[in-house]
């Protein structure tokens, strides 16, 4: 562990130690370890049942581990709320996007800015000048965002009429609305065409260049190799490989969880 | 009377109104292990026994026995026609929607009560008799054998029913999992009817057993739901034998509070107790857990 | 909160403050002065149901909470009415929030059967405790409702306060739900756990609207005491606690209009009805029954008609992954 820190040569951004997660008798996190450094795509893949999205679901504080720890710019943070962990700055979306289809497309990414902003229950319902500036500068700010992701358009559709390339979109907009250090993203081009996932893949790598920390969950494998930086390959809930790409592709170990033996 | 026969003349009566309230926790039980609702109508089962009962008994003269059982169908009827009906029919299948329906139905059935039966109580006369026997000392109630017996033996057929017969066992499959039971062939929908039906004639029963000591009127349906309820909470929800010990236990914790320490507050006992049993253990004595994950 | 909301509260009190020139019977005024109360109620209530998702069967103690602290603070401590309100709002605020914080772990109808419970036992206390309260025959002699040196003696001058501050919180409601706050409440209605990870506080917020519906139903409760000026257990049984859950059904839970038309029809209904008596239970049972099963949303759903959570009628399997990793 000490090694890869000083392998990347670089402050760790996150960082998971011995982590496990039991649901009933299964083990779906077994001491799990890894670090992830900034600015980077850090890619976590394996097959099914591997327990990506669970090792999502214990960053971002909906499942509390049973063992080991998760560590934020060294705080941990295992113990904390999902709302506390975005308050922090990390964000994440969801393996299937879970917007709210209550309100509009606006809507849904001005809730995303809500760690960022304070207007309480009294302002809310007094309405004071000050808070009237915060919600002007919510808008604004939400419109620019889906601006960025190309939904402006759409800002008053209900996300229910959007496609599944827009509604991933939106997620991540949502998702980026809280200016998170660190974004989530769980399998984000899943259910997306050939051109989708190309667009998706070049929206990703956008949001890095801007020095957005990401790490995806994929089992795209063209998109994985074509923009990860680094690959952590998870099996059975622990890790058996991380390294560059490359490395991974012709890593034994790996190839072998993948076709099964 | 020394404390200790005072102690046991308070457990005795306990138990005597615990069982009518495991009867009405089994009904609680059955319909939430069949569709996850509560059914707030079950209280107004058990007053429907009483008065059913006491329309075929005192009004039309009918033999006891014979009162009894149509009691049974008449109110098990009732609880066809309730989930036939509204339930069935609902277009929303939200949990919430279809318990605030059973509270419609609770309402209606009340409403109805007070024209066809009028507002005062009744009561029935006790199945053997008004004398007091006597046993170790306290003094025990025929009508409490009664019911302490025919609530056994209610159990006892609700136990062979659903480990002995295959319709008892296609319900538990229901219970455990509604999604399953459907793929395996189960009619679901035909053992939810048969659910409301069972809970409707549990309810009969409990009615009918208990009216001689506490009479009854249009409007207690609700407080014995509410402890029935309880009851089923306190034993861990969906489990039948927890549903008994429910019953018994709250029965049994109502009658030595009320007799040691106020009488005036009994009603609101049983639901300290349960607040109590909610805040600590909210999976009840003996149910599987349901607390949401975080 | 949008102008449509505005023009439609502008029409609003325009006609809540001309009808009494046109109103000359006191009894009209007086159902509509209660009614005014209970929209705050269901208001309340609608806040939590609707956008906390939360079910409450036991605001008639909140109210009755609110009547009982301040009669008994005024009439038999000397306290005065600017402060015992105050105080009896206060008093329900904590006691809400510490039937919050245990049964917020609970979901489902344990909740439901906690704030039953709650109600069953302060309606119990209200007849038991007779020497503070009045017992079941009531408590008499509560001052009436005065500001500064004006007293409210004529259902008339009520009727003006009542609705002026029935407008209000029915206006502030419109903010906050058109809100930072308003929105976070909606997506945690809608989807908890992807609220939660957006950054909203999803088990404060529930503390807190809980707490805010049951402060709304205390004051509405204190501003009935004052203007009946007498009170008794029977109007705070667990029966009211289903008529205003009723209202906030009916209306539309989600919807704050839907709540002003739930709760004005469902107050004068039974005025109406009055004629009927004997069947005015069996007819609310009915209408009840008839509203849940064909209008489950109710007669103003919210935005989408999709305020309320997705439920399902088959709780999870045992075995089963939580809610996130199913796929839909």
């Amino acid at each position: 562990m000490m090694l890869e820190v000083t392998l990347q040569g670089k402050q760790t951004i996150l960082e998971t130690r011995e982590v496990t997660l039991r649901f009933g008798g299964l083990e779906a996190l077994n001491g799990l370890s890894f670090s992830v450094t900034p600015h980077q795509i850090v890619s976590i893949i394996g097959p099914n049942g591997a327990g990506k999205t669970t090792l999502l679901n214990a960053i971002t504080g909906v499942y509390s581990p049973h063992g080991g720890e998760i560590f934020f710019h060294g705080a941990p943070i295992s113990r904390l709320k999902p709302f506390q962990i975005a308050a922090l700055g990390i964000n994440r979306t969801f393996q299937q996007a879970q917007l709210f289809s209550n309100m509009s497309v606006l809507q849904n990414v001005m809730v995303g800015m809500h760690p960022k902003t304070k207007a309480g229950f009294l302002s809310g319902a007094l309405h004071p000048p000050g808070e009237r500036i915060e919600e002007k500068k919510i808008r604004e700010r939400a419109e620019r965002l889906l601006a960025f992701f190309g939904l402006l358009p759409k800002a008053d559709w209900t996300p229910g009429h959007l496609s599944i390339a827009e509604q991933k979109r939106l997620e991540i907009s949502r998702a980026m609305a809280s200016e998170p250090e660190l974004l989530l993203l769980d399998e984000p081009v899943a259910g997306l065409n050939i051109r989708e996932t190309e667009a998706l893949g070049d929206l990703i790598i956008r949001l890095k260049e801007q020095g957005q920390t990401i790490i995806l969950v994929e089992h795209n494998m063209h998109l994985v190799m074509g923009i990860s930086d680094w690959l952590i390959v998870l099996h059975h809930g622990s890790k058996i490989g991380e390294g560059r790409p490359e490395e991974m592709q012709k890593d034994s170990q790996v190839v072998e969880a993948y076709l099964g033996r | 009377m020394t404390l200790s026969l005072q102690i046991f003349q308070f457990i005795l009566s306990g138990l005597t109104a615990g069982s009518t309230y495991a009867l009405i926790a089994i009904g609680f039980s059955l319909i939430h292990n069949a569709t996850g609702i509560v059914n707030f109508a079950q209280g107004e089962f058990v007053m429907l026994g009483g008065m059913f009962m006491i329309t075929f008994y005192t009004f039309l003269k009918f033999p006891m026995l014979l009162s009894f059982i149509l009691t049974v169908f008449s109110v098990a009827a009732v609880g066809l026609l309730l989930e036939r009906g509204p339930i069935r029919r609902a277009r929303s299948k939200e949990i919430l929607i279809l318990v605030m329906i059973t509270i419609g139905a609770s309402i209606f059935i009340k409403g109805l009560s007070m024209i066809l039966w009028g507002k005062n109580p009744m009561t029935l006369p006790s199945f053997s008799g008004e004398a007091p026997i006597v046993f170790l000392g306290a003094a025990v109630m025929p009508q409490s054998i009664w019911i302490f017996g025919i609530t056994m033996g209610v159990v006892a057929a609700l136990s062979y029913f659903f480990k002995g017969t295959m319709t008892g066992k296609a319900m538990r499959a229901v219970a455990a999992s509604r999604r399953s039971a459907r793929l395996t062939g189960i009619p679901v929908d035909r053992m939810i009817l048969l659910s409301f039906t069972l809970s409707g004639a549990l309810g009969a029963v409990a009615g009918i057993i208990l009216t001689p000591i506490t009479t009854t009127s249009y409007d207690v349906g609700v407080m014995l739901g509410l402890k029935g309820f309880s009851a089923a909470i306190l034993g861990g929800y969906g489990s039948m034998p927890g549903a008994v010990i429910g019953g018994l236990l709250l029965g049994t914790l109502e009658s030595l509070a009320a007799g040691l320490i106020s009488s005036e507050y009994k009603d609101a006992l049983a639901f300290l107790i349960l607040l109590t049993a909610l805040f600590f253990k909210p999976s009840g004595i003996l149910g599987r857990g349901r607390l949401r994950q975080v | 909160m949008g102008n449509k909301n505005k023009i439609f509260l502008l029409i609003y009190a325009l006609i809540i403050f001309t009808l009494p020139a046109i109103l000359q019977n006191n009894y009209h005024l007086m159902v509509l002065n209660v009614a005014a109360l209970n929209i705050m109620v269901v208001i309340g209530l609608n806040l939590l149901m609707g956008y906390a998702g939360q079910i409450s069967l036991g605001h008639a103690a909140f109210f009755g909470l609110g009547a009982y602290l301040s009669a008994i603070f005024t009439a038999t401590h000397g306290v005065p009415l600017w402060l015992a309100m105050p105080l009896a709002m206060a008093i329900a605020g904590i006691v809400a929030y510490l039937i919050a914080i245990p049964t917020l772990k609970l979901e489902g109808h344990y909740l439901v059967m906690a704030t039953l419970g709650f109600n069953i036992i302060i309606y119990i206390v209200m007849i038991q405790f007779d020497a503070v309260t009045g017992g079941p025959s009531g408590f008499a002699g509560i001052p009436r409702m005065q500001i500064g040196g004006l007293i409210f003696a004529s259902d008339r001058q009520i009727y003006y306060l009542f609705w002026a501050i029935s407008i209000a919180v029915l206006f502030f409601s419109l903010n906050l739900i058109h809100s930072r706050v308003g929105r976070a409440m909606a997506a945690l209605s809608h989807n908890e756990i992807a609220a939660g990870c957006a950054g909203v506080d999803t088990e404060g917020y529930k503390a807190k609207i809980f707490v805010i519906s049951a402060v709304l139903a205390s004051l509405a409760g204190s501003l009935y005491a004052h203007y009946i000026t007498f009170i008794s257990p029977g109007t705070f049984s667990f029966f009211y606690s289903i008529q205003v859950v009723t209202m906030v059904l009916v209306g539309g839970r989600g919807s704050l209009w839907g709540s002003v038309f739930g709760a004005l029809l469902l107050t004068l209904l039974p005025e109406a009805l009055h004629a009927v008596q004997e069947y005015s239970v069996l007819i609310y049972g009915l209408i009840l029954m008839v509203v849940l099963v064909f209008f489950p949303r109710g007669l103003f759903p919210g935005i989408g008609g999709l305020f309320a959570k997705r439920r399902t009628v088959l709780p999870p399997d045992s075995r089963e992954r939580p809610a996130l990793e199913k796929r839909a």
